[in-house]
């Protein structure tokens, strides 16, 4: 078996790692996910592993990260999760990313559990700085992180992430104007674009019409990706960083699939908050390889 | 029994503006946000002082609590100001989650509490705040008296570490504490000393609760008065050595009775020290337009319907 998390190197991520290391952390992600969400039959692995490649290209070799955690996080990137139900996704990113054991992970949504069902810093878990869950909040306080690092003359960037469903509430609108007439350009959103939501697609539910058109609109520098192939997700990061600097905040529409990686699991919004049953376990971990050992 | 004198008025909005240009000297982590009420909040001198350290965020309270719980990631001391009613019932999932579950240093300054708002009504009178803040698990709530403690009281929440409500208003009201006080957060203010009755008030309504105790005293009666400017934490053992003492109580507050001041008295008493109790606090219901001293004075909360509360409630004394 291989080591089981990725130490990160004194700047954090790194540089050196590849596209195949990349694809091999996101697959040990994956079954991270299914076997937290199976383990306690609750949880949201629909949403989790559509993002999972955006998040580990982010943590293992996008952001600037120092390898303990403080609250405070000068002099690194940091990142929020304004989605808050893809927890598990989080929670097997910040284990595997060294900050805390894998074997924790097993206490997904207990009782007495640092990992609770949504992020918190209630629990001091290492690498949460905001509770999320209530959606449309995480913007908000992204925004407040960049504009502190710029008061501290601190040149890292913050990042974020939000469910395309989530940008119904109002907050997030707000949040948009204010990045943008406060030149926020130290801020890299970005959304995961599935087009499914809770009650359905969102079309159905609550059409999001033209996103790019909209953010464009609120001032924003706009980019696109397909959120799960690692190269293209490493190529629109590293647009977005250039983009970044100049004036603008910068969103990233991340064309993902709610599901991706286990055939049974994509392209329906069933599995939004759904957990696999022993079978169906077994179905989906047969699809991805263990690369770095189950905790 | 101590006289208090006034020789100026002055609104309860201004010393927090005082406090804050005071603790932003201080103190150069303190920022401060707004939501397009600079002026009625008084942080004009603040944004003057320090200009790179005061966001205006446009009308959008709640995208203003969530900037200002981020500020705090990197050492920033936010206070956010908007009226009491923006701060609170408008924006409280966003302060449940983002700042008070997340346990993050900011400092929710509100404005034009209470009916003493005055001609811009109901909408605006936000008379269930206190409670909806203390409810929040951490959350420290705080309502001074007049200019001088307000100022010192902002002065302080600066210092603490944590999520605090500051709540104060719009009228002048008489300026009767010490310009040097030191403001402890938790420690109730012995205004008078008595012993036939004790009168608990928080925010206008100390100096009405002063007015009372001298009226009663011509009466006979002796009231003590007891400055809470702190409701939670509540400063219990002052509550309770009073209330050894004097076996009554009224509270005072410019609030729904529901959920407030009183209600926190009375749980603590229920508990310890059962004793008759009076509420001097709205009744369950709106305010409406009016000039503040109208109002006060139809809703019940002003000198003459304390001192109706204590004498009431004396007779209910075993």
């Amino acid at each position: 078996m291989q080591a089981t998390t990725i130490q990160p190197s004194a700047q954090g991520s790194s540089a050196e790692i590849d596209l195949n290391q990349l694809k091999a952390i996101a697959s040990q992600v994956r079954r991270d996910i299914l076997r937290m969400v199976h383990g306690c039959q609750s949880g949201h692995p629909g949403g989790s592993l559509g993002c999972t490649d955006y998040l580990t290209a982010l943590y293992f070799k996008v952001m600037k990260r120092q390898p303990a955690f403080d609250m405070n996080g000068k002099g690194e990137d940091l990142f929020f999760l304004s989605n808050g139900h893809v927890s598990p996704l989080f929670y097997s990113i910040l284990a595997r990313a060294g900050y805390f054991e894998p074997a924790e992970l097993s206490t997904f949504r207990q009782l007495n559990s640092r990992l609770q069902g949504h992020p918190t810093t209630h629990e001091h878990l290492p690498g949460v700085r905001i509770a999320s869950g209530s959606l449309g909040q995480g913007l908000s306080v992204a925004i407040g992180a960049a504009r502190t690092k710029k008061l501290n003359n601190d040149d890292r960037r913050v990042f974020c992430l939000h469910g395309d469903g989530e940008l119904q509430e109002g907050q997030i609108w707000e949040a948009a104007m204010f990045a943008a007439h406060h030149r926020v350009d130290n801020l890299i959103a970005a959304v995961d674009f599935n087009g499914q939501q809770i009650d359905g697609s969102t079309e159905q539910v609550m059409s999001l019409g033209n996103l790019r058109a909209k953010w464009e609109a609120f001032g924003w520098k706009v980019l696109e990706s397909n959120g799960n192939d690692m190269e293209a997700i490493l190529n629109v990061l590293d647009e977005a960083i250039k983009a970044s600097g100049k004036g603008q905040p910068v969103m990233i529409l991340l064309h993902t699939e709610m599901g991706y990686g286990v055939d049974f699991m994509m392209g329906s919004h069933k599995w939004h908050g759904v957990a696999p049953s022993d079978e169906q376990l077994q179905q989906a971990l047969a699809q991805l390889p263990e690369t770095l050992g189950d905790y | 029994m101590k006289k208090y004198n006034y020789t100026e008025k002055k609104d309860t909005r201004s010393g927090f503006g005082a406090g804050l240009l005071e603790a932003g000297r201080k103190d150069e982590n303190v920022v401060a946000l707004c939501a397009d009420l600079v002026g009625s909040l008084k942080m004009e001198a603040f944004i003057k002082e320090f200009p790179e350290r005061f966001t205006q965020v446009g009308i959008a309270e709640a995208n203003m609590m969530g900037i200002a719980a981020g500020m705090t990631i990197g050492g920033k001391i936010p206070f956010t100001g908007t009226f009491a009613n923006f701060s609170t019932g408008r924006v409280y999932d966003q302060i449940r989650q983002s700042i008070a579950y997340s346990d993050k240093n900011v400092k929710i300054c509100a404005s034009h509490a209470g009916l003493t708002l005055g001609e811009d009504g109901a909408t605006h009178q936000i008379l269930e705040d206190i409670g909806m803040m203390k409810m929040l698990p951490g959350m420290v709530v705080i309502n001074p008296c007049d200019y001088n403690q307000t100022k010192a009281a902002t002065m302080a929440i600066a210092a603490y570490n944590g999520p605090v409500y500051l709540r104060f208003g719009r009228p002048v009201v008489p300026i009767f504490t010490d310009p040097d006080q030191k403001f402890e957060i938790g420690k109730a203010w012995m205004v008078n000393e008595g012993t036939d009755v004790s009168i608990f008030a928080t925010g206008h309504l100390v100096w009405e609760a002063i007015q009372a105790a001298e009226q009663l005293e011509t009466l006979g009666i002796s009231a003590e008065v007891i400055n809470i400017h702190t409701i939670k934490p509540l400063d219990e053992e002052a509550v309770l050595k009073s209330v050894a003492k004097t076996r009554c109580v009224v509270s005072a507050e410019e609030h729904n009775r529901f959920g407030g001041l009183g209600d926190s008295i009375a749980q603590l008493l229920v508990q310890h020290d059962p004793v008759p109790m009076e509420f001097v606090a709205v009744n369950d219901s709106f305010g409406e337009s009016g000039k503040p001293d109208q109002l006060m004075k139809k809703y019940g909360l002003d000198a003459e319907h304390i001192v109706k509360a204590a004498r009431a409630v004396m007779q209910k004394k075993k």
